[in-house]
């Protein structure tokens, strides 16, 4: 089995989150990912923004850049077009990436800028004290929706989609080989790729929405996620409070923005009008 | 061996890091041979490592890669 130890830095642990935490889980997954395709740690680079999931790159090995609230994006493109050779890789909550930082998810996938995006959704705000996020689902209870939250939410890999990124998928904590080969596709893919990792927060959402421990969430996660390849064996009616996880979504066709930049450069420097 | 005896001739090491375990209790759920167990102060320890069939269950699940399973120490 794969040893997780030399990618993570050791005096950095055990990790600030709580217990049963699935952001653990996810940078497990991330790792995998990186191992399955023989990359070297110092080729990636990993940019995290305010919250829970920023804290990601406080105990992995690669080049880590934590950033401002939801401002990741916008200082991973800045990278990216500086050293496109890089493994771009951004870890973003959905308070951070869907909230404060959603406008600048949207143009970056328009842009179909060559960065993975993992986006680690618990449905809540965990570090500043369980608010509800814009994924938070209709209904369900936060600190600032004692009475339920009435806000409908965001699909936020439909969101993406819309906006033009070209390749989308989700999972959760509980399929967590899937979590691993997905991420794994998403780097080796050229173009925008956009994964949703619905993950599990027992301190800020679970205790206060009837799932008292981890495991009872890991197991919401197994019964309401459907695997997208089945989806055809349930009605709508059944599909309802249910949730598709695999490769949603894929374009080749589109071209990439530091391919269409670098084109533009040469053009220039050649003398070209543009 | 007779047929339909499944004999272990495999033993595994659960080895816990109690410096890195929050003892979530993910790995006592999931471990389908019952090796880990909650003490009376609610800690989480490794009680019955003799039982292991080595799934990795635990080392995969477990968020703070506390838990590792170890193969092939002789007996």
């Amino acid at each position: 089995m794969l040893d997780i130890k030399k990618y993570l830095r050791l005096s950095k642990l055990p990790h600030i989150w709580c217990p049963g935490c699935g952001n653990g889980s996810v940078v497990r997954a991330l790792i995998m990912a990186v191992d399955k395709l023989g990359l070297s740690k110092d080729e990636i680079v990993l940019f995290t923004g305010i919250g829970c999931s920023a804290r990601t790159n406080v105990i992995v090995d690669f080049n880590t850049i934590q950033t401002t609230h939801g401002r990741t994006l916008a200082f991973a493109t800045g990278f990216k077009l500086m050293r496109p050779d890089m493994k771009v890789i951004v870890i973003t909550g959905d308070g951070d990436g869907a909230a404060i930082g959603g406008n600048h998810l949207i143009h970056a996938a328009r842009r179909n800028i060559d960065i993975t995006t993992i986006l680690i959704n618990n449905s809540i705000y965990g570090m500043t004290g369980g608010q509800y996020s814009p994924l938070s689902p209709q209904g369900t209870y936060a600190t600032t929706a004692p009475y339920g939250n009435i806000e409908p939410s965001f699909d936020i890999c439909k969101l993406v989609e819309a906006a033009g990124a070209t390749f989308i998928a989700r999972s959760t904590v509980y399929h967590i080989q899937l979590t691993a080969d997905l991420i794994a596709k998403a780097i080796a893919h050229k173009g925008f790729s956009f994964i949703e990792v619905v993950s599990q927060c027992p301190v800020g959402y679970g205790r206060r929405n009837r799932m008292r421990t981890p495991y009872e969430m890991l197991m919401w996660q197994k019964e309401h996620a459907v695997l997208v390849q089945q989806a055809q064996r349930y009605s709508l009616e059944e599909m309802k409070d249910k949730f598709l996880i695999g490769e949603l979504f894929v374009n080749k066709e589109k071209r990439e923005y530091t391919e269409l930049y670098e084109e533009l450069r040469r053009k220039l420097a050649e003398g070209g009008e543009g | 061996m007779k047929e339909g005896v499944i004999a272990l001739t495999k033993r595994f090491k659960v080895v816990l890091n109690t410096k890195w375990c929050k003892s979530c209790g993910i790995c006592v759920e999931f471990c389908p041979k019952k090796v880990f167990e909650f003490t009376s102060d609610g800690k989480v320890r490794v009680m019955r490592e003799e039982m292991c069939v080595g799934c990795r269950s635990c080392e995969l699940r477990c968020p703070d890669y506390a838990v590792e399973v170890r193969e092939g120490e002789e007996e």
